[in-house]
C-alpha cells in the first residue's frame, strides 16, 4: 500500500473548500470544525456516526467547575521558568481575553496550555520526533482569568513538527488551549496557531475549520505593544466561547449552592 | 440574541498527558469513604476497539443535587468535594472516577453526572450525560419521566443509563460502568444544546 502524499491530501482540503465556497446563496456561514473530516485519518474511525441528539441544559449543566487560588500557582503562566536555565527558542508572551457568546469576560476561570518545544518537539514519551528535548523546557502552563477575562503566558515559540497522518505530513506551530465557560456545554479545547505560518493550509487539522474567517479566528496577531524590549515578542489572541444558558444573577448563585456556598 | 462568533475547537491531541491530568484527578472522593462509588467504563472506537489515549471528564452535583462551586479539584484536601473530576484512559481504554451518587437537580428528577470526551481523531469535544441507575441512585419513575430520555427509542436510551456492575470493591462491591463509544453499534448519544453551533 503507498502512502498518501501531500497532495492527496490537499486535493481532498481543496475540494471541500471549493464545495463551501459555492454553497447555495443565503446558505449560513459555518462557524466551526467540522465534526468528520477524511483527511484527518484519525477521525474515521472516531467521529460519532449520528449527529449529536439536541437537548436543553439542566441542572449541573448549566455551571461550570470552579477553580481559585488553591488550584493554580501564578508561577505555572510561566513557562520558561520550569528548569534550571532559560529554554532554547524565541521567547514570547501570549495574552488574550476569554469572552462567552454575549461578550461578557469569563472571571477566574482555568486556561490550561500545552505545546512543542522551539525544535518541535513534546515531553511526550509518545513523540519519537528526533528533534532535541530541552530540559529547561516541559511545555506545560496554567493560569486563572482576572476580572476582565484576561489570561496571560510567557512561553517560547514552539517549532512545526511532523507526524503520521501522510507522507511528509508536517503540523504548523501551535499552542494547545483547554478552557472552561461558566456553563459546562461551554468546554472547549483548541490550538492557537501563528500569523503567516505557511503550513496551515496544508494541516489536515486546521482546514477542517472549511470557513476562512472561522478559521482566522484560530490564529494569533503579533502585537508589537505587547512586545518588550530585550526581553520577549508579544502575540494577542482572544477565545469565544459558546453562549451561556443562564443569565449570572447573585440569588440565581444562592439559590443554586445554597447557603453554604 | 446575536452571538459573537466561536473560537473553533481543535482535537486535544495524543500529546497531553503531561498537561491535563494531575495526581489525584479522577478521585474526587478518597476510594476509602464509606459512601464512595466508582463510576468506570471503557472508551471504543467505531471498530470496537478500546481508546487508549483519550480523555474523560466528569462533572456532577453533589449528594444533595445542589451544584459545587468550590475550587480545590487540582490540589484535593481529601475533604472537600468540588464536583469536578478527570482521567486519561489507560491501556486498556479504560477510565475509573472515585466519586459520591449525585441527588437529583429538581423534584422528581432523575439524577445524572455530565461527563465530556476528548480524543486524537475527535476535532471536538462530545458531551454526554450517564444517568444513575435503578438500585444505585435512580429510580424507575425518574427515569421514565426523563424528557431526555423518553425522546430516544429503548436501544440508544441505554447508552446514556449506567449498569451496576459488581467490581466497585469495598463492602457492597457495586459500581457504575458506564461505556463510551464513539462510533457504529451501540454508539453513546452525544449531545448538543441550545447555542451551540452545529456539531456540538
Amino acid at each position: 500500500m503507498t502512502e498518501t502524499t501531500q497532495a492527496e491530501i490537499s486535493a481532498e482540503i481543496e475540494a471541500e473548500a471549493q464545495a463551501y465556497a459555492a454553497r447555495p446563496a443565503g446558505a449560513p456561514a459555518e462557524t466551526t470544525t467540522r465534526r468528520g473530516w477524511g483527511a484527518y485519518r484519525s477521525s474515521v474511525l472516531r467521529v460519532p456516526s449520528n449527529d449529536p441528539h439536541p437537548v436543553d441544559p439542566e441542572g449541573v449543566e448549566l455551571w461550570a467547575p470552579c477553580f481559585g487560588q488553591r488550584d493554580v500557582d501564578p508561577l505555572e503562566a510561566d513557562l520558561t521558568i520550569q528548569g534550571r536555565g532559560e529554554p532554547l527558542g524565541e521567547r514570547i508572551v501570549v495574552t488574550g481575553r476569554v469572552l462567552d457568546g454575549d461578550g461578557r469576560p469569563v472571571r477566574g476561570q482555568l486556561v490550561e496550555v500545552w505545546q512543542a518545544n522551539a525544535s518541535g518537539r513534546y515531553v511526550h514519551q509518545r513523540d519519537q520526533h528526533p528533534a532535541p528535548l530541552d530540559p529547561h523546557f516541559t511545555g506545560t502552563g496554567r493560569c486563572l482569568t482576572d476580572d476582565d477575562g484576561t489570561y496571560r503566558f510567557t512561553t517560547v515559540k514552539p517549532g512545526p513538527y511532523p507526524w503520521r497522518n501522510h507522507r511528509n505530513a508536517w503540523r504548523p506551530a501551535h499552542v494547545h488551549f483547554s478552557l472552561f465557560g461558566t456553563d459546562f456545554t461551554q468546554r472547549l479545547v483548541t490550538q492557537m496557531y501563528f500569523p503567516g505560518d505557511p503550513l496551515m493550509g496544508l494541516d489536515p487539522i486546521a482546514t477542517a475549520v472549511v470557513d476562512p474567517a472561522a478559521r482566522a479566528r484560530m490564529v494569533a496577531t503579533y502585537d508589537h505593544d505587547l512586545t518588550e524590549p530585550e526581553w520577549a515578542t508579544g502575540y494577542r489572541w482572544d477565545v469565544v466561547l459558546t453562549g451561556s444558558h443562564r443569565t449570572p444573577r447573585e440569588d440565581d448563585l444562592a439559590a443554586a449552592l445554597g447557603e453554604e456556598a | 440574541m446575536s452571538d459573537l462568533p466561536p473560537t473553533p475547537g481543535q482535537t486535544v491531541g495524543p500529546f497531553f498527558h503531561d498537561a491535563l491530568p494531575w495526581t489525584g484527578d479522577a478521585a474526587l472522593v478518597p476510594p476509602g469513604r464509606a459512601d464512595a462509588v466508582r463510576l468506570h467504563g471503557v472508551v471504543r472506537d467505531g471498530a470496537g476497539d478500546p481508546v487508549p489515549d483519550a480523555l474523560v471528564e466528569l462533572w456532577q452535583a453533589g449528594q444533595d443535587g445542589r451544584v459545587v462551586q468550590r475550587p480545590g479539584s487540582l490540589h484535593r484536601d481529601g475533604h472537600t468535594f468540588t464536583g469536578f473530576g478527570r482521567c486519561a484512559t489507560d491501556r486498556a481504554g479504560s477510565y475509573s472516577f472515585t466519586t459520591v451518587l449525585p441527588g437529583a437537580h429538581a423534584e422528581g428528577a432523575a439524577p445524572f453526572v455530565s461527563l465530556t470526551v476528548f480524543a486524537r481523531g475527535l476535532l471536538h469535544r462530545l458531551l454526554t450525560r450517564a444517568y444513575l441507575p435503578v438500585g444505585l441512585g435512580g429510580t424507575a419513575e425518574a427515569l421514565a419521566a426523563d424528557p431526555l430520555l423518553a425522546g430516544l427509542d429503548p436501544g440508544r436510551r441505554a447508552t446514556l443509563v449506567c449498569e451496576v456492575d459488581d467490581d466497585g470493591g469495598g463492602a457492597g462491591g457495586q459500581a457504575l460502568r458506564r461505556d463510551l463509544v464513539l462510533q457504529g453499534p451501540g454508539e453513546t448519544v452525544w449531545l448538543t444544546y441550545p447555542r451551540l453551533p452545529h456539531g456540538g
